[in-house]
């Protein structure tokens, strides 16, 4: 599979949380190439549905990545400047100098600018701007930005998926259409390998938001396990060592109150089976990514998360290795194909009786 | 469009080479002579049909653009670097380049939100923390790619944002390619004085190339073309725009480094008014151009200094008026007609 190729697509598409039909189209193409059946579900998650072996009725394994952004939302018009206010959460400090899309009436090429340090008072350039002191400038005379722009009209940062040496690749959205292409290698991957359980992969609406539609999705498909996939931070200068991980020395497995730990312990079996490197995740603070919601849907859901490693989360130029998106497909790939009749009593918690 | 191409372009201080190609294969056929100096100064002659004695008009624009340079390769192969110019540290953050020769593709790293303490937000990231990566995973793999004293610019392309109206266009290093273009644009026209275009390296760290190019070409008089400040957003404090998108060429009459000289400015009003052209008085008080240096050349040469306003210069990305630049072209080609 031509995973940047996939990624510049997915990336490259724009689709702030509640709004990512650009993105769902994409999904639905790439998902649905390796899948018996390809649906959108009430809330606009992508499920595609990939029948197991095994005899009726057959357990059901979800897979969940989101594909919805972080992205700005035109707040106010001021003489053609557009006020704006987050949704979802970018540090203010790199938004100055950014450039931006404006999806008003058509689509709007714009630019957050701040004044060049030397015309400043000394006092005000040791201080980063603040969010409600930036504008967004399209170019266009006032009255023809009243005309396309209205209150309400979303904004997403401008940035082209590029590649880096090593491996690397940068853009915006890496969080988390990194892993709704770890989803799609996942499903390649399948279509090789024999696998006993139905496979329901979403691509989910509103994880920054709400976890919307994870929450509704997992109900709907009502899956005897769910794997989250999302993404995790990456080693960089001025983060602590302790909760950051390597990039590109392969996904992460999580621990912690999230997640059922025999099913963490499966997908490390899975992952020493593939002599594959991996990393161990404490998640000691539930909440943040989709298996937050698939654990606490209907009576309770064993649920787990594979994260890849990204550098400048939350930035336009969220940064991940290639190999360790399609190390997070194939883990679960090869994860999947090893549940069997067994699996679910496996998962028993053991109370030390006779 | 030469705007385009020159915006494009690759050329913080002491590296211009690449501008100056874009511009010596524009000028060639145009001029009368093309040639260098020892500070990488493009200087193009095109003789005037006046009878000699002629006058020598200078009119020069800066090549360089703000930029970095790599003065680290680290262990985990993350490159340290410093501004070349008035980059601010506060616009660098998460942003794209590309570095030295090989023009290697590169993100400046940014902590994730998540990570940061409530304290940390409200504070500037100093450039000595910032760190471009390129994907090398070590300082070996770093040293076959990129060299310490290596420059970097923003990888900003050059886009136009509306057809009509204002003709707004965004791009990288509009100060002063937006100046080196309308200078260029001159070369096409007739005039009585012996012209000479300087296109001037190292303005943004010290007016170093127009410098030495005022003292080679000995001018008369002489023109300084910038693409300058214009912070015409608006502010709920009364304070100056400094210069306004649309309203036409920006005459200096003083800024930080010389008083233009009075009887320049009138001519360059009487031009603009007698030929219908838009033009407008930038602020007072702010900026410096290399009409600072030129000034004071031997024993000085009455200058001024003529500006394409530009939204957000020093900036990763910039906004101009293509009205604003046809302006300007137009308001120097009058003006230089008018000289004998």
């Amino acid at each position: 599979m031509d995973i940047v190729g996939l990624l510049k697509r997915l990336t490259e598409a724009d689709g702030v949380s509640g709004y990512e039909h650009q993105v769902r189209a994409i999904v639905q193409e790439s998902f649905g190439c390796f899948a018996d059946r390809t649906y959108v579900d009430t809330l606009g998650n992508v499920v595609a549905v990939k029948r197991g072996t095994g005899p009726d009725p057959r357990p059901a394994v979800m897979l969940a990545a989101h594909m919805d952004e972080i992205g700005l939302i035109v707040r106010e018009l001021e003489d053609g400047f557009i006020h704006f206010e987050q949704v979802g959460g970018y540090d203010d400090r790199v938004l100055p100098g950014q450039e931006v899309v404006v999806h008003g009436r058509r689509t709007l090429t714009g630019v957050i600018g701040v004044p060049p340090p030397h015309i400043l008072p000394r006092a005000e350039r040791d201080k980063p701007f603040p969010c409600d002191k930036l504008l967004v400038d399209v170019g266009l005379p006032p009255e023809e930005v009243s005309r396309l722009v209205r209150v309400g009209d979303l904004i997403t940062m401008k940035g082209d998926l590029i590649e880096l040496k090593g491996g690397l690749v940068a853009g915006k959205a890496l969080d988390d259409r990194a892993s709704v292409a770890a989803v799609a290698v996942c499903l390649e991957e399948l279509s090789r390998l024999h696998h006993t359980w139905d496979v329901y992969a979403v691509a989910t609406v509103q994880e920054e938001v709400t976890y919307g539609g994870a929450i509704t999705g997992t109900y709907g498909i009502k899956p005897q396990i769910g794997i989250a996939l999302d993404v995790t931070f990456a080693r960089q200068p001025g983060v602590p060592d302790d909760t950051t991980f390597e990039l590109g020395k392969g996904p992460t497995i999580n621990y912690g109150p999230n997640f059922h730990p025999k099913l963490s312990d499966g997908l490390v079996e899975a992952a020493k089976a593939l002599e594959m490197a991996w990393q161990m995740e404490p998640s000691p603070r539930p909440g943040g990514t989709d298996a937050y919601a698939i654990q606490i849907s209907h009576e309770g859901i064993p649920a787990a998360l594979v994260s890849i490693p990204v550098r400048n989360m939350h930035t336009p130029v969220e940064t991940a290795a290639i190999k360790d998106i399609e190390r997070a497909g194939r883990l679960v790939a090869a994860f999947i194909s090893r549940l069997d009749d067994n699996s679910m009593a496996k998962l028993a918690w053991d109370l030390g009786l006779e | 469009m030469l705007l385009e191409e020159l915006s494009n372009a690759f050329g913080p201080p002491g590296c211009e080479d690449e501008v100056r190609r874009v511009l010596a294969r524009h000028l060639r056929g145009k001029v009368d002579d093309l040639s260098t100096d020892a500070l990488g100064n493009l200087i193009a002659f095109k003789r005037g049909t006046g009878p000699e004695p002629r006058l020598k008009v200078m009119v020069d624009a800066h090549s360089d653009e703000v930029g970095l340079m790599i003065i680290s390769i680290q262990k985990n192969g993350l490159l340290g670097f410093r501004a070349v110019g008035g980059l601010g540290e506060r616009m660098l953050l998460a942003k794209r380049v590309v570095v030295g020769e090989k023009r290697i593709p590169g993100v400046i790293l940014a902590p994730p939100i998540h990570l940061a303490k409530e304290e940390d937000l409200e504070r500037v990231i100093k450039i000595e923390q910032l760190a471009i990566d390129i994907g090398a995973s070590n300082e070996e793999e770093a040293k076959g790619l990129v060299k310490l004293g290596d420059y970097a610019v923003p990888s900003t392309r050059f886009e136009i944002l509306s057809e009509d109206g204002l003709r707004t266009v965004k791009g990288k290093a509009f100060d002063d390619r937006a100046g080196c273009a309308v200078a260029a644009a001159l070369a096409d026209g007739q005039y009585a004085v012996d012209l000479y275009l300087s296109f001037s390296a190292q303005e943004e760290v010290g007016m170093r190339g127009a410098r030495v190019a005022a003292y080679r070409i000995a001018p008369d008089l002489a023109f300084a073309l910038e693409g300058t400040v214009c912070n015409d957003l608006p502010k709920k404090e009364d304070s100056s725009p400094t210069s306004k998108l649309g309203k036409g060429p920006a005459i200096t009459i003083m800024d930080h480094s010389f008083i233009a000289d009075k009887r320049l400015v009138r001519l360059l009003v009487d031009a603009a008014e007698a030929n219908g052209i838009p033009y407008q008085f930038k602020q007072p008080g702010i900026g410096a151009t290399d009409s600072g240096v030129i000034h004071l050349s031997r024993t000085g040469v009455p200058s001024v200094t003529v500006a394409v306003p530009c939204r957000y210069i020093h900036n990763p990305v910039s906004i101009l008026s293509l009205n604003d630049f046809d302006n300007t072209v137009a308001l120097m080609k009058a003006a230089l007609r008018r000289i004998e």
